[in-house]
């Protein structure tokens, strides 16, 4: 038996969060006595491939032929699916990125697979279950989910579970599956990346505002405060409603749900829905001019004030102590 | 075009989120429910493609008489006819299963869902159906334009957007950015009352998890409030004590 995980890149480059995954697969099969098997698919170099070892993969399954270069969940889910049958898996790993959100149903549907998505914790192992802590109601609670069928799939949060390290060797094998042409009706016809901009739900410090600004023409100094810490951007719901900002910065109950070491909040008052998607943050700092605002409520540390004033000193202070 | 769109029956936004029996069950007691958000996108942007009798909307839930009200909703939003599936959801896998049913007997052009409930946050039924029907699925979308046969579509991934096109049928979850939420105007209300709602039995689903129990986060401590003249003190505090940056 065995631990399958599938390890994601961008470019040909692991993300951080494949590594949590693997990881994470690691830990599991510590507990079980099993071995890790990692499987890569899109053009990624030897060298990537040997990485994994680092973190517990003892075997890497790597596709790399020109038509599963880019991301198609059917075709990419059949393959994992066949990976882990041909492996004998009994639980598939997977990071619950973007990408994760629309493979690990497909391939639970196919494994005839109990699901546990959004998994923040270790699972605890009772006999052949597994019981998995996971988000629920958009951070407002979590859900304990026991998975009783004979083969599970896990998709891991990002953010949530440490990059570990084990000494373990990874044997590269290349990997050719047996994909049907019908699983390729989906076309990828176009990738555009900001290739500065740090991903909002993999990063470690997140820098927020909120209708507190303004306007859209107020953000430089959002950016600026993100680049000195080398922090992604985000905002509240009515901000992207606007057009201010684009949806994908939206964070909150209906948004993306964050959880960053640090969480700075700027001129966002904290309802309710916008808590939801932030609460898990191990620290939040909010900057606000009314001191009645919820989010006080919630925060670690606060400043009462106003945004166009301190974030500007904030940025020099910042810039002094990390002597820029 | 027929297009099939999956309504979940959630929590209000505003809910304040509670468990009975030991934390194993949901705390409905004075909760108000809601079409959830995100279906909200769906059902907006499937009643647009169909405008100008270019297509019928039927939305389909599983749940019980109680969710009656947010289907009617539906309908006064603009859904042609509605579809109930007459049993409490037990989770995703087994609402799939009912919508997957329903929808091979029927054969929809489009299915739509949310990206997501925003109570149980799963973001599976999109993958289960499509995975069920056997054709292709695009969980979050952010843009969707439908020509012909052939849906193309925005999707998010991290620090960027890909742009994909699909062959129809397809089963799509939408986000923000598909289209303007539509609210029921007093048109829509009336007519709602005599459209069509049908209601069916389930089918039988193995069941392959189960929620044991549920927790709320731990409060967290008081503020620690800096002067807004002293933004230094802040900076120490985040290096010394919080030690994150
Ligand atoms: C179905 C539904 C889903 C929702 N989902 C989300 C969600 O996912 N995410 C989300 O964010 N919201 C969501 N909302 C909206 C939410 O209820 C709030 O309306 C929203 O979070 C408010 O955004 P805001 O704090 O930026 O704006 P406001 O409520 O306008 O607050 C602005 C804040 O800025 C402060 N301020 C003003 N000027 C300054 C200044 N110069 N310096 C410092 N502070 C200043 C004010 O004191 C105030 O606290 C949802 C609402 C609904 C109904």
């Amino acid at each position: 038996m065995s631990i399958l995980v599938y390890v994601e890149n961008t470019d040909g480059k692991f993300k951080k969060s494949a590594f949590e995954a693997v990881s994470y697969a690691k830990a599991i099969a510590n507990q079980t006595q099993n071995q890790v098997i990692a499987i890569s698919i899109g053009n990624v170099e030897e060298a990537q491939l040997s990485q994994l070892g680092k973190y517990g993969a003892s075997k890497v399954l790597s596709v790399n032929t020109e038509q599963l270069k880019s991301f198609v969940n059917q075709a990419y889910a059949a393959i994992i699916v066949d990976a882990s049958k041909a492996n004998d898996a009994s639980v598939v790993v997977l990071s619950n990125s973007f990408s994760g959100k629309g493979l690990a149903p497909r391939i639970a549907a196919k494994l005839n697979a109990a699901l546990a998505d959004g998994a923040i914790e270790l699972p605890t192992i009772n006999g052949q279950n597994l019981q998995v802590k996971t988000g629920a109601f958009s951070g407002k609670a979590f859900s304990f989910v026991a998975l009783t069928s004979a083969i599970k799939v896990i998709a891991l949060n990002p953010n949530s579970f440490e990059v570990k390290e084990s000494e373990v060797s990874a044997a590269i094998e290349n990997y050719t599956p047996s994909v049907d042409a019908s699983d390729f009706s989906t076309i990828v016809k176009e990738i555009v990346r900001a290739t500065d901009k740090i991903s909002l739900p993999e990063a470690d410090i997140v820098v927020s505002a909120g209708r507190g600004l303004k306007g859209p023409e107020n953000w430089a100094m959002i950016e600026e405060l993100a680049n000195v810490l080398g922090a992604a951007t985000a905002c509240s719901k009515p901000v992207s409603d606007a057009g201010w900002r684009p949806h994908s910065e939206h964070v909150g109950q209906t948004g993306i749900v964050v959880s960053p070491n640090l969480y700075i909040a700027i001129g966002i008052s904290g309802a309710i829905q916008h808590l939801a998607g932030v609460s898990s943050s191990k620290t939040i700092v909010v900057i606000n001019k009314d001191p009645e605002a919820p989010f006080f409520k919630v925060a670690d540390y606060g400043i009462i004030g106003d945004a166009f004033d301190v974030v500007p000193k904030l940025i020099s202070a910042l810039k002094a102590y990390k002597g820029l | 075009m027929k297009i099939l769109v999956c309504i979940s029956n959630v929590p209000d936004t505003t809910s304040k989120i509670t468990f009975t029996n030991d934390n194993t069950a949901f705390n409905s007691a004075g909760v108000q429910y809601i079409v959830n958000p995100y279906d909200e996108i769906a059902l907006s942007k499937a009643i647009d493609l169909a405008e100008g009798g270019k297509g019928s909307v039927t939305v389909i839930t599983v749940g019980d008489a109680s969710t009656d009200a947010t289907i009617r909703k539906a309908l006064a939003t603009g859904a042609d006819n509605a579809i109930r599936v007459n049993a409490t959801p037990r989770d995703a896998w087994f609402v799939a299963n009912q919508i997957a049913h329903y929808a091979k007997e029927n054969n929809f052009d489009l299915i739509l869902t949310g990206r997501e409930s925003i109570d149980y946050n799963g973001a599976q039924v999109a993958g289960f159906v499509a995975s069920l029907l056997n054709i292709p699925s695009v969980s979050i979308s952010k843009k969707l334009d439908i020509d012909g046969n052939t849906a193309t579509v925005e999707r998010e991934i991290e620090g960027g957007k890909e742009v994909l096109t699909l062959n129809l049928p397809a089963v799509i979850g939408t986000a923000e950015g598909v289209a303007e939420t539509k609210i029921p105007n007093m048109r829509g209300i009336m007519s709602a009352r005599t459209k069509p709602l049908d209601v069916i039995e389930p089918l039988e689903v193995a069941q392959l998890s189960q929620i044991v129990k549920f927790e709320t986060p731990e409060p967290r401590g008081t503020v620690t409030l800096v002067d807004a003249g002293d933004v230094e003190k802040l900076v120490a505090l985040l290096h010394e004590k919080a030690k994150v940056i």
